[in-house]
């Protein structure tokens, strides 16, 4: 048994958390003896033990010397844990990484390719810009005259340089641009993994290399029409990974410039209609197709092709290819709308998904989609969607449906139905700045008003959880009650409402803002007078107020509480004045949140097999 | 790429790959987090979420998850596709790969994992030359002759 063996044996039969401690304590105790004492061979167990201890959350700098030692020692497997540890324990804000400088300077020009490597990997792990700046010249002569084994790894190695520090893109341009004439395929992903960073960085970059696109185009061709090549098929595709990344360079080459997408065209489509599309890497290069074709200058026919790609990406069993089509949807939407409408009524199937992030992308574009030539079924679809979705989308539904609403309303009726609809099923998560539009909109529908408060009231006896809902009801009550009392309406059923009902309902909702019923002022007057005592100061307030309105100034009263103006848009004092049915004091559903779970433990059944269920 | 964790069904960090400079504090805040949403998600979810301002990739293999942060502009499928092919790696790497075989040799993965991306991105397509690299590099390793003798390329 290796020593780290057992270490890692010692650590996990540890039972608690604080046995665990102790085990570590005394490996990192013995780790650190080890380290002081003369070189005994074991020095790479050590520091892969003390590597162990580190992944397991515990402190572990005092071994960031030891990686710079080892570094620098000539045994291959000391050099290998070496820079191991130098990438987990030190990054470029510590100073002992400026020590391995010198390190990797040297080893990146040895003679063994593999410490080569080990140099250039860690080089583009964490590299610090001023290491960057030390070495490009090395990685720039490496990415010239080397074997394929270091070239590709020297053209990652360059796009970490380049992220580092921007201006050492111009060193590696000529070098990236003959490494795409190279056959092997590592090479050719760096090369073009390269360029993509050079061309984002710089504009004239991007213009000088739009010349390369015949030749990825050819490139491109190769690996679609090529028979199979066992080295590089992945499913029946010839290398996806570096179809993929030759797709964005060619998205970056042909945006904006008529020429580049043209020369791109026809290979696009090729790809588009010849790609498998049953498994996900197929539908993995068909998505990066879609995304290029749609951000270049393409024909029109190929836009076509490539949204459709979108629907019957919608289409799909797999809810990841079902999401990814949403959030590509959702970009273009603005710019090819008609084109995403003839797919509205999968989209509104996504709707019903089980997954919430699938079902809020689902959301946001029935938003979008919805127009005044399918207002009616979409808003069907919404409103039940709203009936039953997850908590954190309801607000934004509800907001959602007001807009769409209020834009492409085909009647006032329906209008009002529709705000109605969405108070009962959501009341409690409607924006409060909703409910004064809400009202504005109801004032604004005169001929409705009969309708509106009969249905609003039939609505506040049912339930009167809803917070919005019951603050425009008892408004519309007090503003409409009259025609409330009135029975008559040519819209709803006739039903003989009686002043004492509606009474009740408004003293259950403890408030008292009746203002048009003209009998029973005897029942109202005593009801206001007892919340003459009330202890809400606001209530009291009020009280008192009517009160006076009923006995000093009875006279007065008729004029005072006319019926109110219909509210301008955006008039001063757009908070409801007197008679308005203001807030009612926290009828607020209680909002219980779930804490979620996290999977159940599972006993330690270790002998699994790697289900590659792709 | 950003980063790339391992980690088991109880939280349990395997493996940390980090593609960006940050401290370690910051690593083990993030690490937290993430680990505790991914745990979070139902079987039948998506594998990609929005988390802070980054894209998350992660699939679930046996006892094992994949978590992939990724760029905005980077393809979700073919980084499902990426974290697919270190699996097939390991997985012929070891014979038959488990959780165990990770927590043993974890080292090995990260040697494995360091033949297959360098930098947060793909550095070699084929399956068969990240094994042969590997391969000479464990001989290597291996052999009596360790010294190696340091010598300056022209």
């Amino acid at each position: 048994m290796s020593p780290g063996t057992a270490m890692i044996r010692a650590i996990r039969s540890a039972r608690t958390q604080c046995e665990e401690r102790g085990v570590i304590q005394r490996e990192c105790a013995a780790i650190r003896a080890q380290f002081r004492q003369a070189d005994n061979g074991g020095r790479s167990h050590n520091l892969a033990k003390l590597l162990y201890v580190h992944m397991l959350g515990y402190p572990a700098h005092f071994g960031q010397m030891e990686c710079v030692r080892m570094i620098a020692s000539p045994r291959y497997s000391e050099k290998r844990v070496g820079y191991l540890g130098a990438m987990m324990l030190l990054d470029e804000k510590q100073d002992a990484s400026l020590l391995i400088t010198n390190s990797i300077k040297n080893d990146l020009s040895h003679s063994n390719q593999y410490v080569q490597s080990l140099a250039l990997c860690t080089l583009a792990c964490m590299g610090s810009a001023e290491m960057c700046r030390d070495l490009a010249p090395e990685i720039d002569r490496l990415l010239r005259a080397s074997n394929s084994y270091i070239k590709k790894k020297a053209a990652l190695c360059a796009v970490h340089i380049v992220r580092k520090v921007h201006d050492l893109g111009e060193l590696f341009a000529p070098a990236a641009r003959s490494l795409l004439a190279e056959k092997n395929h590592g090479v050719l992903h760096g090369a073009v993994v390269l360029i993509i960073e050079l061309c984002e960085r710089n504009p004239e970059t991007l213009e000088r290399f739009r010349k390369t696109v015949p030749d990825l185009v050819q490139i491109m061709k190769g690996l679609v029409l090529s028979g199979y090549s066992p080295e590089h098929d992945v499913a029946g595709i010839s290398d996806p990974f570096l179809q993929v990344r030759i797709l964005r360079l060619l998205r970056i080459l042909g945006h904006n410039n008529e020429g580049a997408s043209d020369a791109m065209n026809d290979l696009l489509a090729q790809v588009a209609t010849n790609t498998d599309s049953t498994k996900t890497v197929g539908n993995a290069v068909l998505y990066e197709t879609v995304l290029t074709v749609l951000d270049i200058k393409s024909e029109s026919g190929l836009r076509v092709l490539a949204v459709n790609i979108l629907g019957r990406f919608l289409l799909n069993n797999d809810r990841n290819i079902r999401y990814i089509a949403m959030t590509s949807l959702q970009k273009i939407v603005g710019t090819d709308h008609n084109a995403v409408q003839r797919h509205r009524g999968t989209i509104v199937d996504c709707l019903k998904d089980q997954d919430a992030s699938v079902k809020r992308r689902a959301l946001e574009l029935s938003l979008a989609l919805v127009s005044a030539s399918n207002v009616r079924s979409m808003m069907k679809e919404l409103l039940l969607f709203l009936s039953s979705c997850p908590a954190e989308l309801k607000a934004h539904a509800a907001s959602g449906i007001f807009n769409a609403a209020e834009r492409y309303a085909p009647s006032q009726r329906w209008h009002i139905d529709t705000i109605l609809h969405v108070l009962t099923t959501a009341g409690g998560d409607v924006r409060d700045e909703t409910v004064p539009n809400l009202i504005q909109l109801i004032t604004n529908a005169s001929e409705l008003h009969c309708y509106t408060v009969h249905k609003l009231y039939r609505a506040l006896l049912t339930d009167i959880s809803q917070q919005s809902l019951v603050q425009v009801a008892c408004w519309c009550i007090g503003e409409y009650g009259d025609l409330l009392l009135r029975g008559e309406c040519q819209e709803t059923e006739a039903v003989q409402v009686h002043a004492d009902d509606v009474l009740d309902a408004l003293e259950t909702v403890l408030q008292s803002h009746i203002t048009r019923i003209t009998d029973n002022v005897d029942r109202i007057r005593s009801i206001v007078s007892i919340y003459g005592s009330c202890i809400d100061v606001e209530l009291q307030q009020r009280a008192v107020e009517y009160n006076a309105l009923f006995k000093k100034y009875d006279h007065m009263r008729a004029a005072v509480l006319e019926r109110m103006p219909v509210i301008e848009k955006n008039s001063p004092g757009h908070t409801n004045g007197e008679s308005a049915g203001e807030a009612i004091k926290d009828i607020q559903p209680a909002k219980i949140k779930q804490g979620e779970p996290l999977l159940p433990p599972q006993p330690a059944n270790q002998v699994h097999y790697i289900d590659t269920d792709a | 790429m950003q980063f790339m964790l391992l980690f088991s069904r109880q939280g349990k960090l395997r493996l940390q790959k980090w593609y960006v400079p940050l401290s370690d504090k910051e690593k083990k805040k993030i690490t937290r987090e993430l680990v505790q949403t991914v745990l979070a998600r139902k079987p039948k979810m998506c594998s990609f979420l929005e988390w802070r301002d980054l894209k998350v990739v992660y699939k679930r293999y046996a006892s094992l998850y994949f978590c992939c942060a990724i760029e905005d502009q980077d393809n979700e499928l073919i980084t499902l596709e990426i974290i697919h092919r270190y699996v097939e790696l390991l997985d012929k790497y070891f014979g038959s790969v488990c959780e165990l075989d990770i927590i043993f040799n974890f080292e090995k993965a990260y040697f494995i994992l360091d033949e297959f991306l360098l930098g947060g991105e793909a550095q070699e397509t084929s399956k068969k030359n990240v094994l042969k690299a590997i391969e000479q590099a464990d001989l290597l390793q291996e052999t009596k002759e360790q010294k190696v003798k340091l010598s300056i390329l022209h």
